[in-house]
């Protein structure tokens, strides 16, 4: 028995970048935040952006559903055969992050059937401010909350919030109808944050998911270079 | 044998996809037969002596060397349901995963490579712990744990029960754990000279009919 890691196996057992027929695999984007958000839309206005340019493909995590992989399929973002969904007996938390395999499982299994893949975006079951994916299991994430949630939430923190490679703050078309100060949310986040990226985002302004979209192509051309 | 090595390999955080699975208490719960810890305790002892018994021998028999190929078989024959055939090679296949990262062996190695969907969760189960030094009465009992701690916990959440009161029941399980571990070690070391027609078979029909009607619900909280 040893315990240092094997290379020589006929697949991959962790987040290599290297899959085993030698290409390196696609870069895979997580998106997390809380239920109703707006995670989901921001994955098919994403797929819709990207599709033409890029070869991406989609796992959802749903909590006890498949309306999240319904909606995409009937929202027509991609083919079918490009979106999987995975089940995560009431807890979506432990599915990105304590236990990784059936996410995993789902990543390779797609770059198997539909790939070469460039992107892979896996969509969180919705959660709490806590969630956030395991480094095994995705490249970088992206945690997107609400005006509609309450203007406090940025202020709160939490590993989401905090340490999420993007914070999206999504809806501020509903800010004035739900008294949020965007603002004052901005200014919050970025506190919390640092130096990380922070978006304002409305999905139905023309603008929509452009600023993300943005930032993927660059978490993309840094991927692709390394 | 490492007492702590069997900890890892049987602590309920084993990233090995078992938090997602009921072990068909999810169905039993719908059906009104688990309704209290009575219900649970009852639904645990069958499900021991029935697909514990069976995945206990599995295990050991993988964790003595024998062809985990002709287990593989041996598994398919004795799961008539085809929803419970895909979650054991599902549940194979993450197990697989866990066990290379963890214990790496070419044993494991080898069936991956033949199986790349997934082995049966049981022949895997005892061939990572072969490949972590184990032996066969350890992957009897890691697999008749299994066997009851999964829809223990699955049933704290599907019927809010009380987590002490789901822990009792497991307490209260143990003597007969290590019995029914035992057996399944007894039929083990007797394939060798007998053939896999050895192992035990039992079968749990309201399981197999649970099982398969789980799968056709489009809102449910455990993949099983």
């Amino acid at each position: 028995m040893h315990l240092d890691h094997s290379h020589d196996g006929p697949a991959a057992v962790s987040a290599d970048a290297v899959r085993p027929d030698g290409r390196r695999r696609a870069l895979r984007i997580g998106l997390g935040g809380p239920v109703g958000s707006g995670k989901t839309a921001t994955v098919a206005a994403l797929c819709r952006t990207l599709r033409d340019e890029l070869s991406l493909a989609v796992v959802t995590n749903d909590i006890y559903t498949r309306e999240d992989a319904a909606f995409l399929l009937r929202e027509a973002v991609l083919p079918p055969e490009r979106i999987t969904a995975v089940e995560t007996g009431a807890c979506p938390h432990t599915a990105i992050r304590d236990d990784i395999s059936a996410n995993l499982e789902a990543v390779e299994d797609l770059e198997d059937e539909v790939g070469p893949l460039d992107l892979v975006l896996v969509e969180s079951g919705g959660d709490n401010l806590t969630a956030t994916f395991s480094r095994g299991l995705v490249d970088a994430q992206v945690f997107v909350i609400d005006v509609a949630g309450g203007d406090d939430i940025p202020r709160k923190g939490g590993p989401g919030v905090t340490t999420a490679d993007l914070l999206v703050i999504n809806k501020t078309d509903l800010a004035p109808y739900v008294g949020s100060d965007l603002q004052r949310m901005e200014r919050d986040a970025k506190e919390q944050r640092a130096e990380l990226p922070v978006v304002l985002q409305s999905l139905r302004s023309e603008h929509g998911v452009t600023d993300v979209a943005t930032w993927v192509r660059e978490r993309l051309a840094a991927w692709t270079a390394a | 044998m490492s007492r702590a090595t069997l900890l890892v390999l049987a602590d309920g955080r084993f990233p090995a996809g078992g938090h997602a699975h009921s072990g068909g208490a999810e169905a039993a719960v719908a059906a009104g037969r688990i309704k209290d810890a009575a219900g649970l305790e009852a639904f645990c002892r069958g499900r021991l002596h029935t697909s514990g018994l069976v995945a206990a021998a599995l295990a050991a028999t993988a964790a003595l060397g024998v062809d985990p190929l002709l287990l593989d078989d041996a598994a398919d024959a004795r799961t008539p349901s085809a929803a419970l055939r895909t979650v054991a090679r599902k549940l194979g296949r993450q197990m697989m995963r866990a066990a290379r990262s963890t214990w790496p062996s070419p044993e494991l190695d080898a069936l991956a490579a033949v199986r790349p969907k997934g082995a049966h969760q049981p022949v895997v189960l005892g061939l990572a712990a072969r490949s972590a030094g184990l032996g066969p009465e350890d992957a009897a009992h890691v697999a008749v744990y299994e066997a009851v701690s999964g829809p223990a916990t699955a049933v704290v959440r599907l019927l809010s029960l009380d987590p002490f009161d789901a822990t009792r029941v497991l307490a209260r399980l143990a003597p007969e754990l290590d019995r029914v571990a035992a057996d399944a070690v007894a039929a083990a070391r007797r394939v060798p000279d007998h053939g896999v027609d050895a192992l035990p078979a039992a079968s749990a029909p309201l399981l197999d009919i649970g099982a398969e009607a789980h799968a056709g619900w489009a809102v449910r909280l455990f993949a099983s």
